[in-house]
């Protein structure tokens, strides 16, 4: 398990280091930045001191490693248009996208793997047609069409949940079912399809044949073995629900870190846009990193492989 | 069965809970809330430019002077009284009674210091032509300043009004620096003398302003009447709807005009159109620096102007309240000549004209816009009916404008709001001075603007303004398109009425 553990942080450090390489070169991808940074009617002079002060006369090499340095040591730079230090900026919004990923996924998990077992249990009955119509409303209809129904009839006509904002509990269940209801389909169809395989196979028999419980060989047999690829799509869904809910953070005027990310391209926020991809990219790995520790922890054989 | 029971208790407990806690703001708890897709980042009057600023500046802040919107007089506001001194400087006496909100008392000190921080071009104020006339201020007494000016400037007053602020003396010298080692000027905290102050700061998310009690009487703004008003950003149009139809929003605008005219029928909002200082024009690449060189030719330029169906789009798609103009410049603006060679809507004539010209068979080039996608939409087919095919490039306009100044764009599809100023300098002085955004460098309209835009006999300057508007629209080197109006929606329980000037006065605005 260690050396596994060891081989795959390796992993995700080299994807964290080529990641930090393509954020930092950003800045130059819309010209010469000292241009950009000294603004419009600058002389020559202005440029030039521009490139002194913010270190673009050094080697790229030199750049790249100072701007790391600074980055590990949580100074993300300074938004051109917020006017306030990049870190403070994110880590005062992210709680808030991660609250909303967490719930969204929550919300995801809940509905999505009991549909999947049930379906499972009684495969082509009504039961199993209901789970999979479920499915493929969640996977046709647009989260941004669901949310505005959801607005119209929870939020207008009966008046049952907030709007916008973030004040409350209650300001985070639209959105979260909105944004979970898309993952819902995946969740449950892998759910559904792990656990026909599992339930055909030669230890469930074993273990029915030995007289456990229906529950026992359907929970801690069965369910624990088709769900494994599960945790690897949560953990790789909840990073895309962490940089991919600009669209219900718009919708439900959440300033999140999504909404942030949209705002800073379209303002030409560089160090924003760094900033922002840089720890979207580490919590990403992140996410996928512990996935492949708990999938190593819940089937022997990944870990041995 | 009791599973199911408890499970009921459960989900009306907590509805319960969910209706009792979703506290809505409006008149109940004395706060106007009122939302616009824009960010407010920074709360400065010289340091951030958005239409949001202009708003909340007003609110926040006080000028010398300010303009009845209804007579278009200027009265008196931080000034008791002025007096020209030539045709160079102005000589104010201040009022001896105001306090800023930090309580400190206005004078002449803050005038001095204001005016020559904001007409210094090296201190970076935003848009720098509301001050530039600005040569410097003097303090002649405790409550009395002279005003100099760089040049003879007829609508100073209007700019006085409208875009130069009072702040207190020293008010930014103890900023942070930023990393270019030079102060940032947005980082100061606001103090104004207005009728609100700002309680609150969420950048990007919200501002929050409260009713300055000490607000001095006899202001022609009027004593402030609503507790608490909270400015929030709704990128969604749809999400600020909804707000408003539920009461968590007491007010918004630039409501699409389907949405708009189907919310005029709820019992809860009122909704009206309402016309503002923005123009919608069309600029062609005159010199042919494009590389697209089809509209140098003035019988295509005419072409195209006849080809489009301004009436309709005016009426059809922007609302009751626009207007087509024949003149780049709005019709409520000081100057603005409306008695202009037109181009009335007749494909047939423009048909003629771009055989005349050589172009029998049409052309196609590429056209440029950053706002209102459906209304350009609308012009490229009216162009196609007469065979020029419009290839649309859709930019953001910090993109655009860039693109536009390098001379980049065969046409422009672009609007102008002249910053709220009624005066046509503010519009044409702009586009046809030789500055980067003049794409015809015509050095007559250079001669009549300057006539014009510094001598401060009125007659004298509307008549040079119209040899302007006339030779533009003889040469067809804009095509003005129609006057902007906005679709605004408020709560009946508010009193408010919009401006055409596109600066709703919350100050004056009141619970019904």
């Amino acid at each position: 398990m260690f050396y596994y553990a060891l081989k795959r942080l390796g992993v995700a450090v080299l994807v964290a280091v080529t990641v930090s390489i393509l954020s930092f070169s950003m800045v130059y991808l819309s010209g010469d930045p000292a241009v950009a940074l000294a603004g419009e009617g600058a002389s020559n002079e202005d440029i030039e001191n521009v490139r002194r002060i913010y270190g673009f006369d050094q080697p790229i090499i030199f750049q790249y490693g100072n701007w790391l340095l600074q980055a590990v040591q949580g100074n993300l730079g300074h938004s051109n248009y917020l006017k306030s230090p990049v870190a403070s900026v994110i880590f005062e919004r992210l709680p808030t996208t991660m609250l909303l990923g967490a719930c969204s996924l929550a919300f995801a998990l809940l509905l999505a793997i009991p549909l999947g077992v049930v379906a499972a249990i009684r495969p082509n009955s009504i039961i199993d047609r209901i789970a999979l119509s479920i499915a493929v409303v969640g996977q046709a209809m647009p989260s941004f069409w669901f949310a505005l129904t959801m607005i119209l009839w929870l939020g207008i006509n009966w008046r049952l949940l907030p709007i916008t904002g973030t004040e409350s509990w209650m300001n985070f269940i639209m959105p979260s079912v909105a944004l979970g209801y898309y993952l819902t389909p995946a969740v449950m169809r892998l759910t559904r399809a792990g656990m026909l395989e599992v339930l055909s196979s030669d230890y469930i028999r074993t273990a029915r044949a030995k007289g456990l419980r229906p529950m026992t060989v359907l929970f801690k047999h069965a369910l624990r073995n088709a769900i494994i690829p599960v945790v690897s799509l949560a953990a790789v869904q909840f990073g895309f629900m962490l940089g991919g809910s600009i669209v219900i953070e718009t919708i439900f005027a959440i300033n999140g870190l999504g909404y942030l990310a949209w705002e800073s391209i379209l303002r030409a926020d560089v160090p924003m846009m760094q900033a922002i991809v840089l720890v979207l990219s580490v919590f990403y790995i992140l996410l996928t990193f512990l996935a492949d520790m708990l999938n190593a922890f819940l089937d022997p054989r990944i870990r041995v492989a | 069965m009791r599973i199911c029971k408890s499970m009921l208790a459960l989900g009306v407990a907590a509805l319960t809970v969910a209706l009792s806690s979703n506290a809505y703001a409006g008149k109940a708890d004395d706060t106007l809330n009122w939302a616009s897709s824009r960010e407010v980042a920074v709360v400065d009057p010289y340091y951030n430019n958005t239409r949001m600023l202009v708003i909340m500046g007003q609110m926040g802040w006080d000028g010398l002077v300010f303009r009845d919107i209804k007579s278009g007089e200027f009265k008196p506001l931080l000034a008791k009284s002025w007096e020209w001194s030539g045709d160079k400087a102005i000589e104010f006496e201040l009022r001896d009674d105001v306090k800023f909100h930090d309580g400190t008392a206005f004078d002449a000190d803050d005038v001095v210091y204001t005016l020559n921080h904001v007409s210094n071009k090296e201190n970076g104020v935003l848009t720098y032509r509301n001050v530039s006339w600005i040569e410097n201020a003097e303090k002649l007494g405790p409550h009395k300043v002279r005003v100099n000016l760089k040049k003879p400037f007829p609508p100073a007053f209007a700019y006085l009004a409208n875009a130069v602020a009072m702040l207190p003396s020293g008010h930014y010298e103890n900023v942070p620096k930023k990393p270019d080692g030079k102060k940032d000027y947005a980082a100061a905290k606001p103090v104004g003398t207005g009728p609100y102050k700002v309680a609150e700061i969420k950048a990007g998310e919200f501002v929050l302003m409260e009713k300055n009690d000490a607000y001095f009487a006899d202001s022609p703004k009027g004593k402030p009447q609503i507790g608490k008003i909270r400015f929030r950003t709704i990128k969604e149009m749809n999400t600020g709807i909804a707000e408003l139809l539920t009461g968590g929003l007491d007010w918004i605008w630039d409501v699409p005009k389907e949405q708009a005219e189907r919310m005029g029928s709820h019992p809860s909002v009122t909704v009206e159109n309402a016309k503002t200082f923005r123009v919608s024009y069309m600029a062609f690449d005159v010199l042919g620096q494009s590389g697209q060189e089809f509209f140098k030719d003035k019988r295509v330029r005419q072409a195209i102007s006849h080809a489009i169906d301004r009436a309709s789009i005016s009426k059809n798609l922007v609302g009751p309240a626009s207007v087509v103009i024949p003149s780049a410049c709005h019709p409520d603006q000081f100057g603005c000549s409306q008695d202009v060679p037109t181009y009335a809507y007749d494909p047939a004539k423009a048909k003629a004209l771009l055989k005349e010209a050589g172009y029998e068979n049409g052309f196609e080039f590429d056209l440029y816009a950053y706002r209102e996608r459906e209304f350009t939409e609308a012009v490229i087919g009216d162009l196609a009916k007469i065979g020029v095919k419009a290839k649309l490039n859709f930019m953001q306009y910090r993109a655009l404008r860039d693109v536009v100044r390098k001379g980049k764009t065969p046409i422009n599809h672009m609007t102008w709001g002249s910053y709220s100023i009624p005066d046509v300098s503010a519009i044409v002085s702009n586009f046809f001075t030789h500055g980067p955004d003049d794409l015809t460098k015509d050095p007559q309209m250079k001669e009549f603007l300057n006539v014009a835009d510094n001598s401060i006999d009125p007659a004298k300057r509307q008549e040079f303004y119209k040899k302007a508007f006339d030779r533009i629209a003889s040469e067809a080197y804009w095509l003005p398109m129609f006057t902007y109006a906005k679709y605004y929606a408020w709560s009946k329980d508010l009193d408010f009425s919009p401006t055409p000037d596109e600066i709703p006065r919350f100050y004056a605005t009141k619970w019904k």
